[in-house]
């Protein structure tokens, strides 16, 4: 290697600066781990009291009939656990294991998903009001499922939503790539119109068909809401998570090389082109099996990045770290966001989508005027 | 590491989008170690050149290789990160709003050396280290790339460029927006590189400054070339007349020859 350096005392001087060590992720990790432990543990024992009875459920019943569960299964499986006692009646067994369980490992599943999926888009598109349902899908997967819930097509509504989701994006994206490269603006421009006909596809079906009871399945479903949910869909929400986010995650540098812009990618070793095929693709498919779960719940994923940028400051705010920190931040936020959805207004549930687009609409504002003093909008 | 001493030719290249062409049948000749300057008129094709060369626009014509102690390579045949970590570009202006730190803007220049995944590859941490320091940019390394002035904000583009170690580097107008000491500064840091073994491709607007920056110059007008050569030889009053539409005319004063230009 020939160096050419110029050396000065003030260059020497600068050199100590430069193997600054960088902050450990190890102890971050763990706070966030245990903020995710506590706040599940809460969600859990939080609930109307005359469902569950005059006593209180606490953490360490939940913990205690937890144990009882796991010690049963080891034992069945022949290992040497003696099975401990379960201090939760059956009723409020289920209560807990059958109904806020698996409600609040979806929220946490779909709040980390969509976060991720807003990160990722708003740098792949250049677009920071990009956000998950930026290519049609959640009109696609509303499609799927009203022809569900109001015409009875005779299939699973996950199943229904995600192909919907499906059918839209490759709608955008065979719509974006007529006559030319995908570009940024091209595939926000053919999710728009995708999307406003996927909508009105399901404004006719709920116009021409809906009645009585099924209006407030529909416009629940529509805003968003884990009232449904069960253990399968929580696998579906997992799997998708896992296997799409986890993918994604691993996209932060090249995702960095973006925000220079498709020419400066090019220059460093990036095809942007069938990269941002692969992550408009990655996204909308885990997009998709999230909003097969809880229908498709609003500002998440395009506020929790914004909040995650600001949080972290100016100079930390590479795309990988976004990315994980959106992710854990959009699954707590949801997480306690549905659990007052659930329990605010008892014995209504309201759509948790409703409490979100409350919640985000001012976050947003401020933000934006935030922006502004930093004369950026 | 030994160097590879490598040059770039470009023949016959072209580029035509809408029934535009943009660039046409041009021929350069890039030598390791050396300075090209890249002059035209606004619209002549300098930015279209330079990004069908480092591989952002499909040539619609010409070949495009690199000779490596005597092996030639095709480049449009080449994977991108191979040409990547061949070719750098510093790009006009950079007005991104990036809230990165500089030491990982620079870093992001590893990405052609890194394995799949990001894994990182063994030697970043010094490349980076290196190409900060050559750069000037030592005591930004810790500022957030969009607090960064016109100027540093160029060092910074050019200290990720040199990141990519690349053996031939391609720079659009580096010095525009900049102050007089900033010019200078990353003229000087230009001819560094070149003096390094690189071969070096540099858009200019300042014809006087080229003449003392570059060993040969290529001149682009309406998308093809008009001349090929020494600055000195090759900026004639003719050329300056028909290309630019200036009176130029070269003067020798006590610190060497300079070009002075004025209207017609």
């Amino acid at each position: 290697m020939t160096t050419v350096r110029v050396p000065t005392a003030a260059s020497a001087a600068r050199t100590g600066v430069v193997a600054r060590p960088r902050g450990s992720r190890v102890p971050w990790l763990l706070v966030g781990l245990a903020v995710l432990v506590v706040s599940l543990l809460l969600a859990l024992v939080v609930g109307p009291a005359s469902v569950a009875g005059p006593a209180p459920i606490t953490p360490g019943d939940v913990l205690a009939s937890g144990w009882h569960h796991v010690s049963a299964w080891l034992a069945e499986r022949g290992l040497p656990v003696a099975v401990a006692e379960n201090p939760l009646s059956r009723v409020r067994d289920a209560i807990i294991w059958e109904g806020r369980a698996p409600r609040a490992v979806a929220a946490v599943l779909v709040g980390a998903g969509l976060a991720l999926c807003g990160v990722v888009l708003q740098a792949a598109t250049r677009n920071p009001l990009a956000d998950p349902y930026l290519l049609g899908i959640s009109s696609g997967a509303a499609l799927g499922a009203v022809a569900v819930l109001v015409l009875g097509v005779a299939v699973p509504l996950p199943v229904a939503a995600f192909a919907g989701a499906v059918l839209a994006l490759l709608a955008t994206l065979g719509l974006a790539g007529i006559g030319g490269r995908l570009t940024a603006t091209r595939a926000v421009l053919a999710g728009v119109a995708v999307g406003q006909a996927a909508a009105a596809g399901v404004s006719f079906v709920i116009f021409s068909t809906a009645q009585g009871d099924s209006y407030r399945d529909i416009l629940g479903w529509l805003m968003g809401t884990f009232g449904a949910v069960s253990w399968s869909s929580v696998l579906i929400a997992a799997v998708a998570v896992v296997v799409l986010g986890g993918a994604l995650l691993g996209f932060g540098r090249t995702l960095d090389a973006f925000s220079f812009g498709d020419v400066a990618a090019t220059a460093l070793g990036v095809h942007v082109v069938r990269t941002r095929w692969l992550l408009l693709v990655l996204s909308a498919l885990l997009t998709g099996a999230l909003v097969s779960v809880s229908g498709a719940i609003g500002f998440v994923g395009l506020t929790v990045p914004h909040v995650v940028r600001l949080l972290l400051g100016p100079g930390r705010s590479g795309n990988a770290a976004v990315a994980r920190t959106s992710a854990a931040v959009g699954g707590v936020f949801l997480l306690w966001a549905d659990t007052v959805a659930r329990t605010a207004f008892a014995p209504l549930d309201v759509p948790v989508g409703v409490l979100t687009a409350l919640l985000g609409a001012p976050v947003f504002a401020i933000l934006l005027m935030r922006s502004r003093r930093r004369g950026e909008a | 590491m030994t160097l590879l001493a490598t040059d770039l030719t470009a023949e016959g290249l072209g580029y035509r989008v809408d029934g535009l062409e943009l660039l046409r049948g041009a021929s350069l000749h890039l030598r390791a170690g050396t300075v090209t300057g890249l002059l035209g008129p606004n619209g002549s094709g300098k930015s279209t050149l330079l990004r069908v060369v480092v591989g952002a626009l499909p040539a619609s014509a010409g070949t495009l290789a690199v000779t490596e102690d005597g092996l030639a390579h095709d480049l449009t045949a080449m994977r991108r990160r191979d040409r990547a970590q061949r070719l750098a570009l510093v790009e006009q202006d950079a007005h991104a709003e990036v809230p990165l730190r500089v030491r990982d803007v620079v870093a992001l220049g590893r990405i052609p050396h890194e394995r799949r995944f990001g894994a990182a590859d063994g030697a970043a941490d010094a490349v980076v280290h290196e190409a900060i320091e050559r750069a000037g940019v030592a005591d930004l390394a810790d500022r957030s790339f969009d607090t960064l002035s016109g100027g540093e904000r160029q060092r910074v583009q050019l200290a990720r460029a040199l990141a990519q170690q690349p053996r031939v580097l391609l720079l659009d107008e580096p010095t525009n927006h900049l102050d007089l000491a900033a010019q200078l500064d990353m003229v000087r840091l230009v001819r560094e590189v070149a003096d390094a073994g690189v071969a070096v491709l540099v858009a200019l607007h300042d014809l006087a400054q080229a003449a003392s920056l570059c060993d040969e110059v290529v001149v682009l007008h309406g998308g093809e070339v008009a001349a090929v050569g020494e600055p000195v030889a090759v900026l004639s009053p003719a050329l300056l007349a028909e290309v630019w539409r200036v009176r130029g005319e070269w003067v020798t004063g006590e610190r060497g020859r300079a070009l002075v230009v004025s209207p017609l």
